[in-house]
C-alpha cells in the first residue's frame, strides 16, 4: 500500500516538475518574441516550412473529412427526414471543430515532431551551445520564429481547410447525394456566421502556439544522442496532441457559454 | 597583474557524480594553456563553465578581474564577444552554407550586411586554408578536417581575445590533426589572443601549449611549461603522458 502511494506521489511530483519546466520555457519563449532582435530571415523560412509546405497535407485532410462528413450527416439525417441540413451541419462542423482540430493534429505530427527533431539534433551536436558562444540567443533565433510562424500560420491554414472541407462536402452532395449545387452553397453561406469562423481561427492560433512551443521545448531539452532526439520527437507529437485536444474542449466550452 | 581569465574554486556535480571539486585556473593574456586529463574528468565541463554554457554549483569565473559567473543580458554579451570557441565536432549549423556559418556572428549578432559578411568570411576561410569554392557548400559536404577549419574560421572571424578549443584534433588522421595544430598556433599568434584548449592528444598538447595543466578528480593537480611535461615528477602526469594502464589513475573500461 505504502509503495503504491509512493509511486503515485513520485508520478505527481514528476508531472508537476515537468509542467513547471514547460511553463518556464514558454514564458522565456514569449519574452523572446517581444524583445528585439527579430530574425526576419528565420521567420520567413519557418513560415514557408510550417505554413506553405503544410498546405497539401491540410488540403487533403480537409477535402476527405468534408466529404465523409457530408455522407455521414446525410445517412444520419435520413433517419429524421433531415437530409436537407447537410450543408448547414457540414459548414458548422468544419469551421467550429473539425477544421482547426484536424489541422492542429496533422501539424502536431508533421511540424511539432520536425521542430523537436531539428532542435534536438542541434542540441546533441552542440550547435545550440555554438550559437550561444556566437552572441546569438537561441531562443530568439530558433524558438521565436517558429512560435510566431506557427501561431500566425495555422489560422491561415485553417481558413484554407475550412474552404476545402466545405467544398469536399459540396462535391459529394452534388455528385452522390442529389443536392442542387447553387442551393447547397446558398444554404452554406446563409447559415454560416462570422463567429463560427472566428472560433476556429482563435482555436487554430492556440493550437499553432502549442505545436511550436511543445516541439521547441522537447527539442531544446533533448539529450542522449539519436535515442534522445527520437524520444523528443515522439514526446512532441504526444504532448502537442493531448494539449490540443484539451485546449479544444476548454475553448469550445468557453465560447459556447 | 590580473589574469585574462580566472576560474576560482569551481564546483560542479551532476547528481551524485562530482565533476569539478574546487578547480582553480589562471589564463594570462596571450598565453596558450592546454588542459589534459582522461575521459570524463571534467575537461569539457571546465570550459563550458568558463563560457557560461554550464552554471557551476559554486566558485567564480573572472574575466579581466570581473566576475562573470552569473552575468546576464548586456554584461554576458560583452563577455561572449571576447570569446571564440572551436567545438569538438565543429558544431557547424547544418541549415546554413559554410560562409554563413563562418560569418554567423557578423550576420546575426553584429548586424553586418550580407555582402560584407561574405567577403570577410571568405577572407577568414583563406586564412585557415579553406578554399573559397567551399563557401556555398553545406557542412555535410565537407570532410572532418575541413569542418574543423570552418569551425576555426568561425571562432576567429570576430578577432576574439580568448579562444577555447575542445579536443581540436579528435577524429582526425595524424596529418590533418598536425595541420590543425599548426593552424591553431598560427591563428593564436596572429591574433595575439589567449587560448584555452582541452585534449588528451599529447602530440597536440605539446605543439599548441605554452603551459600544460592536468586535471584529475575535479582539480588541477599539476601545471607547468609544455617543455617540462615529460619531467614533471608527478606520477599522475607521467602515467598520462606515457599512456600507461598501470599507475595511480584507474583506467575506465
Amino acid at each position: 500500500m505504502l509503495n503504491w502511494i509512493r509511486q503515485v506521489g513520485r508520478g505527481v511530483i514528476a508531472l508537476l516538475r515537468e509542467s513547471g519546466r514547460f511553463a518556464t520555457f514558454v514564458a522565456q519563449a514569449i519574452a523572446s518574441v517581444f524583445t528585439p532582435p527579430l530574425y526576419l530571415s528565420q521567420l520567413a523560412r519557418q513560415a514557408l516550412s510550417i505554413g506553405y509546405f503544410s498546405l497539401p497535407l491540410i488540403g487533403l485532410t480537409a477535402v476527405f473529412i468534408g466529404a465523409a462528413l457530408a455522407l455521414n450527416i446525410y445517412t444520419g439525417g435520413a433517419r429524421f427526414n433531415a437530409e436537407q441540413f447537410v450543408p448547414n451541419i457540414v459548414v458548422l462542423g468544419i469551421t467550429r471543430e473539425l477544421g482547426p482540430v484536424l489541422a492542429g493534429l496533422m501539424l502536431a505530427g508533421r511540424v511539432s515532431a520536425g521542430i523537436a527533431a531539428e532542435i534536438g539534433t542541434m542540441r546533441v551536436t552542440e550547435q545550440i551551445d555554438a550559437m550561444t558562444t556566437l552572441s546569438t540567443d537561441p531562443f530568439k533565433f530558433l524558438v521565436a520564429p517558429r512560435l510566431i510562424a506557427a501561431t500566425l500560420g495555422l489560422p491561415l491554414l485553417v481558413l484554407v481547410a475550412d474552404t476545402i472541407g466545405v467544398m469536399g462536402g459540396y462535391l459529394v452532395a452534388i455528385n452522390s447525394l442529389g443536392f442542387n449545387g447553387s442551393i447547397y452553397l446558398r444554404n452554406t453561406l446563409d447559415f454560416l456566421e462570422s463567429q463560427d469562423v472566428l472560433l476556429g481561427v482563435w482555436k487554430a492560433a492556440a493550437f499553432g502556439f502549442i505545436i511550436a512551443a511543445v516541439g521547441c521545448y522537447q527539442g531544446y531539452r533533448s539529450a542522449g544522442g539519436a535515442l534522445g532526439v527520437g524520444r523528443a520527437a515522439t514526446n512532441a507529437v504526444v504532448g502537442a496532441t493531448v494539449l490540443i485536444l484539451a485546449t479544444n474542449y476548454l475553448m469550445t466550452a468557453f465560447f459556447v457559454e | 597583474m590580473n589574469p585574462k581569465l580566472a576560474l576560482r574554486g569551481l564546483k560542479k556535480a551532476f547528481g551524485p557524480k562530482v565533476v569539478l571539486d574546487g578547480l582553480d585556473l589562471d589564463l594570462a593574456a596571450g598565453q596558450s594553456l592546454v588542459i589534459i586529463g582522461g575521459s570524463g574528468v571534467g575537461k569539457s565541463v571546465t570550459i563550458k563553465c568558463a563560457l557560461g554554457l554550464i552554471k557551476p554549483d559554486d566558485g567564480q569565473v573572472l574575466l579581466d578581474g570581473k566576475v562573470i559567473t552569473n552575468a546576464r543580458g548586456q554584461e554576458r554579451q560583452l563577455a561572449l564577444r571576447q570569446f571564440g570557441m572551436l567545438f569538438q565536432g565543429a558544431a557547424l549549423f547544418d541549415s546554413l552554407s559554410i560562409w554563413e556559418n563562418v560569418a554567423f556572428r557578423l550576420l546575426y549578432a553584429d548586424g553586418v550586411g550580407r555582402a560584407e559578411a561574405r567577403e570577410r568570411a571568405i577572407e577568414t576561410m583563406r586564412r585557415v586554408r579553406l578554399a573559397p569554392e567551399t563557401a556555398d557548400l553545406r557542412p555535410i559536404e565537407l570532410s572532418g578536417g575541413m569542418q574543423k577549419r570552418a569551425g576555426l574560421a568561425r571562432a576567429i572571424i570576430a578577432k576574439p581575445q580568448i579562444i577555447f578549443f575542445d579536443e581540436p584534433t579528435t577524429g582526425l588522421d595524424p596529418i590533418t590533426a598536425d595541420a590543425i595544430n599548426d593552424l591553431i598556433v598560427e591563428m593564436v599568434k596572429d591574433l595575439g589572443c589567449a587560448a584555452l584548449s582541452i585534449t588528451h592528444d599529447m602530440a597536440s598538447a605539446r605543439k599548441i601549449a605554452d603551459d600544460i595543466a592536468m586535471i584529475h578528480q575535479g582539480k588541477i593537480i599539476w601545471r607547468g611549461p609544455a617543455a617540462s611535461v615529460d619531467s614533471s615528477g608527478n606520477a599522475y602526469v607521467e602515467q598520462f603522458v606515457h599512456g600507461r594502464a598501470v599507475g595511480p589513475i584507474q583506467a575506465v573500461v
